[in-house]
């Protein structure tokens, strides 16, 4: 992994074992807790194959009914047959549609609304209390009622979605770019930009790693939701699988929809930490 | 700031668009242009929550939610405290776990209601469980990343001056993650609120604003709704305060 590019003090220099201490101001390293070395992963694969052979075992030995765990086989058999009668792909796909109409509907209005309560402290001071009270219920509040209004099609789960994305869109968007160091807009000032190139070339890209974690926080977070939207009622997708399972009491068909939303939640947050060391490349000079 | 010259209109901001929104509502329950089934009036919705706290029902269902939000709180973040300390300090629960933590966390957490019905019922014990992952989480990584950033200087300071390990959990790690462990902490607490109304959803009705909210969905109740919807927008700002209070108070000293 890039590790190169990463815009953080390595902080290698202070532990040359002078006797004088460095100051504790000193930023700390960032050291992500998902990072995994290579060397490591050896040891971080012993543990779920350790697991999966205890599951094996505990099929085997039939030490848990089938109906609470059922063996590995079964659920790769439902992967399988899933697979091969394309239901599998059908209900991942109609499960990522929804998430990427969602995505779209929030994450743009969301830019749209964050970059003008990040402009206006006039706007931020009259949308911003409300905006947070409205943050502050639980999304699955709303369901009973958009529910009742728009029946159990598409409509309320995008809706959902979109306002889940939306939330942390709006605030990292406004915070990043109320908070575009003054010096910098001064420099514009010197300059005598226009209010357009302003924006385009002083805000907005001084405000792009705050952007992207909304956006990021917004992707998950409406994944979250599809899945609760969908275990809620409907009569497709991931979730649908899921319930549908759980009601028949074939947990392996519970399980088979877990791995599938797993393996999407893993390769989102990989795309996403690719995506995001692309468009911070820029900054890795900048300390 | 322009709020140096307070004034009525500056302190009014918040109100405007409020107010606003509930004046169109209030046009348009009125109107005849909608039925009122989907856009009851605000008497309407305050008639109803008059009616609720009157017979008791909003003080009992939200106490129920409440209890089943903090017992499952208190277990989750617990468990996620002690399991991301033990990530912090050892590399071999590091290596063993990080991956399959990691894995754990990008699985949608609504993901595990179905399963966790299934193994611990879709009662109390079930609803309690979903809950207390959802605390974890959070407290979890955020336990665990604070440990990790602790200064390179601090160690090097314990190790000059020969602190065991205890002294050094005591007096250096636990106070230097303290920030990064609340903000985990908030956002479990703000989780596992989610969840609880999730869980209440759900899985089986049962005593809680989630339960009452299903209720007022099967019966068509948009007043009922409503009304249960300012409630757990009421609550989710006072569990947040009340959570910003507590950290501001605990954390004092690093204002110093």
């Amino acid at each position: 992994m890039a590790r190169s590019n990463r815009p953080v003090p390595q902080g290698s220099e202070m532990s040359g074992g002078t006797a004088t201490l460095p100051p504790p101001a000193v930023r700390p390293r960032r050291r992500h807790p998902g990072t995994v070395r290579l060397g490591n992963l050896a040891i971080g694969v012993a543990m779920p194959i350790a697991l999966l052979a205890l599951w094996q075992a505990s099929a085997r030995f039939n030490i848990l009914p089938e109906q609470i765990l059922p063996p590995p086989q079964a659920v790769i058999g439902v992967l399988r047959d899933g697979w091969n009668d394309g239901s599998l792909q059908a209900n991942t796909l109609v499960s990522l549609g929804r998430v990427a109409n969602g995505f779209l509907a929030g994450g743009v209005i969301g830019l749209l609304v964050g970059v003008v309560l990040g402009l206006s402290a006039a706007w931020r001071a009259m949308v911003q209390p409300l905006f947070l009270t409205l943050a502050q219920v639980p999304i699955l509040g709303w369901l009973p009622i958009l529910i009742l209004i728009s029946g159990l099609g598409d409509t309320p789960k995008i809706i959902a979605i979109g306002w889940s994305t939306f939330v942390p869109v709006v605030l990292n968007t406004s915070q990043g770019i109320a908070q575009v160091p003054r010096s910098l807009l001064e420099l514009g000032d010197v300059l005598s930009f226009s209010r357009w190139s302003r924006l385009r070339s002083i805000i907005l890209p001084s405000a792009v790693p705050q952007i992207f974690t909304g956006l990021r926080e917004g992707l998950a977070n409406g994944w979250q939701t599809l899945v609760a939207v969908e275990l809620l009622g409907s009569f497709s997708g991931l979730g649908y699988m899921m319930a549908y399972g759980r009601q028949l009491f074939q947990l392996e068909m519970v399980l088979a929809a877990v791995v599938v939303v797993g393996l999407i939640g893993v390769l989102l947050y990989l795309f996403l930490g690719f995506i995001e060391r692309r468009l911070l490349r820029w900054q890795a000079g900048r300390s | 700031m322009t709020s140096l010259r307070p004034s009525l209109i500056l302190h009014g901001r918040p109100y405007v668009i409020p107010v606003l929104l509930l004046l169109v509502w209030e046009i348009t329950a009125h109107s005849g242009l909608v039925d009122s089934k989907f856009v009851p009036s605000l008497e309407a919705v305050a008639r109803r929550g008059w009616a609720e706290i009157g017979d008791g029902d909003l003080g009992s269902d939200l106490l129920a939610s409440l209890r089943r939000d903090m017992t499952g709180f208190v277990v989750g973040a617990t468990l996620g405290l002690s399991f991301g300390l033990l990530m912090g300090f050892s590399a071999l629960a590091r290596r063993l776990f990080g991956p399959l933590l990691l894995v754990h966390r990008q699985i949608a957490l609504f993901a595990w209601i179905p399963l966790l019905s299934a193994w611990f019922g879709g009662g109390e014990d079930g609803k309690l469980a979903f809950i207390a992952m959802a605390a974890f989480q959070p407290t979890l990584m955020n336990t665990w990343r604070g440990v990790a950033n602790i200064p390179p200087s601090y160690r090097e300071l314990a190790a000059v001056l020969t602190f065991n390990r205890l002294d050094f959990i005591r007096t250096i790690a636990l106070p230097g993650a303290m920030p990064e462990i609340f903000v985990g902490l908030r956002s479990a607490l703000i989780y596992a609120w989610i969840a609880t109304i999730g869980s209440e959803l759900l899985l089986d009705i049962s005593p809680g604003l989630g339960g009452r909210m299903n209720e007022g969905q099967q019966l068509f109740e948009m007043d009922l709704l409503v009304f249960y919807l300012f409630v757990l927008g009421f609550v989710g700002v006072l569990l947040s305060l009340f959570a910003l209070r507590l950290e501001s108070h605990l954390i004092r000293w690093k204002a110093r």
